[in-house]
């Protein structure tokens, strides 16, 4: 009994995780409708940035976030205005087609930088450190990461209700439109959602390189989580995704404790039973 | 006064005989292959021409109905195990388990497609790829099929097929030949019907056809589950060649799907010569730059995002203006008013 809690306990926080995975994408989505293939390799090349940024040059962690959520937002700035904007509009398979060719590239260029070696980031006493809570111990990483989430989401709530940029964001997501016949620059609107999707990315990619195993290829596996967990939470909805990625986290941590074979799998499961029976998620504020 | 006005919706015919030769021939000389070619390079041949059906396949789902799936390795991976599975725990046959793998795909793609299209656009295509994953850890999970590391067929089984290597080699050329023939052929016939005219609607516009009156559910949904079946077939002569099958190998992302949309998207998505001169050009550039290793990857990853940038018709659509000349015209003539 107490095994079984303590893997629900777990993948709540893991959930955590996820829910920062999910963010980004889920933010994309709601603003321009557009999905980027590509987001998992992006979550993984932000944990080898922190890689190179920690192990090799000698830097605090903390600081390797400092460095790095402002460089993937500057990146995601200039890519969406550059490259992305190129394939927005309403026919969705140049910017399906596009995203897919890029992440084949990033993860084979990984492969070329970093090889196809597992890997993972020592943050030295974080790694071990832990709150003992009844017969439970929560380990400082996991709780980092939850707060982390309740933190990302918080502010994104807030930026979206409480500021003029996050309100015009709301606007151009239920008709883009509209809003550019306001006079709102579309083009400036989309890139500041990829940039705030891309810091999001950098920061749950330096989460991710402490609390598991990565390498070149594992990207794709983090884009399935990231999707699962915005389609279970229900598309537009920044809690709804925070729900399915914990939902995610517990069905992952139930199955891996019936069957380490299972951890993957029973998520999967879960998703499509869910997806079956409440195909438009859990917390739903947008048609697909 | 004689006006030439072409009949709406007709398509023209009259240099078909010259098309119909020009295809034959190829067929023919294709066919001769095994009677004179070294085993290395009929087998090459038989690679070529299981991807050229399947880059087939994918862009009759993404060019023409616009399912742009990233899953279709669950079904090749599904008619390998179906194969497997009859050959090893029924003792039937390979080339008579062939059909049923199709056919078994073409079944387990039914259910399938009513849990994936309840997503569409990209998510239906992240869709895709998590139902693929399930069936491989799934596989991964049965023991009797040798659980994660994999099966091999029974040598008694294969020699059912032919006792001798040459002799198996060959009937397996003939068979991917005839299912790539056929393909190519089936597409063709459906793109120049009433059918594909909603299919190119559907392509052009999904909710205009919708209101032009192209049931495009239902449409979409046979077309899906159609090309699964004949993927699940080729997955079964794929495994029937390599004579071993593994989850890894079976339901790779990478072989069976990444590869073959690489191929549509540079060849040119949406025309029947578009996959056969991706897969032309990436065989290719294989044999120059399999050494390469991963930049050969970053290199095809490039090629298709500048499609998407420059050229979304891909190279078919770059060289046709030019030659004035399809090999498989589908396009029909508008309807002239007369002056």
């Amino acid at each position: 009994m107490t095994d079984l809690l303590n893997a629900i306990l777990q993948g709540v926080l893991l959930g955590g995780l996820y829910a920062l995975f999910a963010a980004g994408l889920s933010l994309m989505f709601g603003v321009m409708r557009f999905v980027n293939l590509a987001h998992g390799d992006f979550i993984v090349a932000a944990a080898f940035g922190a890689l190179l940024l920690v192990d090799m040059l000698g830097l605090p962690p903390l600081l390797a976030v400092v460095i790095l959520v402002p460089a993937f937002a500057a990146f995601g700035y200039l890519g969406q205005r550059l490259v992305l904007n190129r394939v927005m509009g309403r026919d969705i398979m140049p910017g399906i087609l596009l995203t897919f060719g890029f992440s084949v590239m990033l993860q084979n260029l990984m492969l070329e930088g970093f090889s196809a070696n597992s890997r993972r980031l020592n943050a030295g006493w974080l790694d071990t450190a832990s709150l003992p809570l009844g017969p439970f111990q929560i380990g400082f990483v996991p709780l980092l990461m939850f707060t982390t989430a309740l933190l990302v989401l918080g502010g994104l709530g807030l930026f979206m209700s409480q500021t003029n940029t996050g309100r015009l964001m709301r606007a151009t997501s239920d008709d883009a439109q509209i809003v550019g016949l306001m006079g709102a620059d579309r083009r400036h609107l989309f890139a500041i959602a990829t940039a705030i999707a891309s810091g999001v990315v950098a920061l749950a990619g330096v989460l991710m390189a402490i609390k598991t195993n990565f390498d070149p290829s594992s990207g794709s596996i983090r884009l399935l989580f990231a999707f699962e967990a915005v389609i279970m939470g229900g598309l537009g909805s920044l809690w709804g995704t925070l729900a399915g990625g914990i939902i995610l986290g517990v069905a992952q941590g139930l199955g891996a404790a019936i069957d380490p074979g299972y951890q993957i799998l029973a998520g999967h499961v879960v998703f499509l039973i869910i997806l079956v029976l409440r195909p438009q998620g859990l917390f739903p504020r947008q048609r697909p | 006064m004689t006006m030439t006005v072409a009949m709406p919706g007709r398509l023209p015919r009259s240099v078909m005989p010259v098309r119909l030769a020009i295809l034959a021939a190829v067929v023919l000389a294709m066919a001769s292959v095994p009677l004179w070619a070294s085993g290395g390079s009929q087998r090459l041949l038989v690679e070529f021409m299981t991807y050229v059906a399947l880059a087939q396949l994918w862009n009759l789902m993404a060019g023409y109905a616009g399912l742009i799936s990233i899953g279709q390795q669950a079904f090749v991976g599904l008619g390998g195990y179906t194969l497997f599975s009859l050959a090893i725990l029924a003792g039937v046959p390979p080339l008579l388990a062939l059909p049923v793998a199709g056919f078994v795909a073409a079944i387990v793609a039914w259910p399938t497609a009513l849990v994936a299209f309840r997503l569409s656009g990209p998510y239906f295509a992240i869709g895709t790829w998590v139902i693929a994953e399930v069936y491989r850890l799934g596989f991964a999970q049965v023991g009797a099929l040798g659980g994660g590391s994999g099966i091999s067929l029974p040598v008694g089984l294969v020699k059912t097929i032919s006792a001798d290597r040459g002799t198996r080699d060959s009937i397996i050329y003939w068979i991917t030949l005839a299912a790539c023939v056929a393909v190519i052929g089936c597409i063709w016939a459906l793109m120049r019907s009433r059918l594909g005219l909603g299919l190119a609607a559907i392509r052009d516009d999904e909710v205009a056809a919708e209101s032009a009156g192209v049931v495009t559910r239902r449409l979409k949904l046979q077309v899906y589950v159609i090309c699964a079946g004949v993927t699940g077939f080729l997955g079964a002569l794929i495994f029937l060649q390599k004579l071993r099958i593994s989850p890894e190998v079976a339901f790779s992302v990478n072989d069976w799907t990444v590869l073959v949309i690489f191929m549509v998207v540079i060849g040119g998505i949406g025309s029947i010569e578009g996959p056969l001169i991706g897969c032309l050009l990436f065989f290719v550039l294989r044999e120059q730059f399999s050494d390469w290793g991963s930049w050969y990857m970053v290199g095809l990853g490039a090629l298709s995002v500048a499609t998407m940038l420059f050229a979304r018709g891909g190279l078919w659509s770059l060289i046709a203006p030019r030659i004035g000349f399809r090999l498989f015209p589908v396009a029909r003539a508008a309807p002239r008013r007369p002056s």
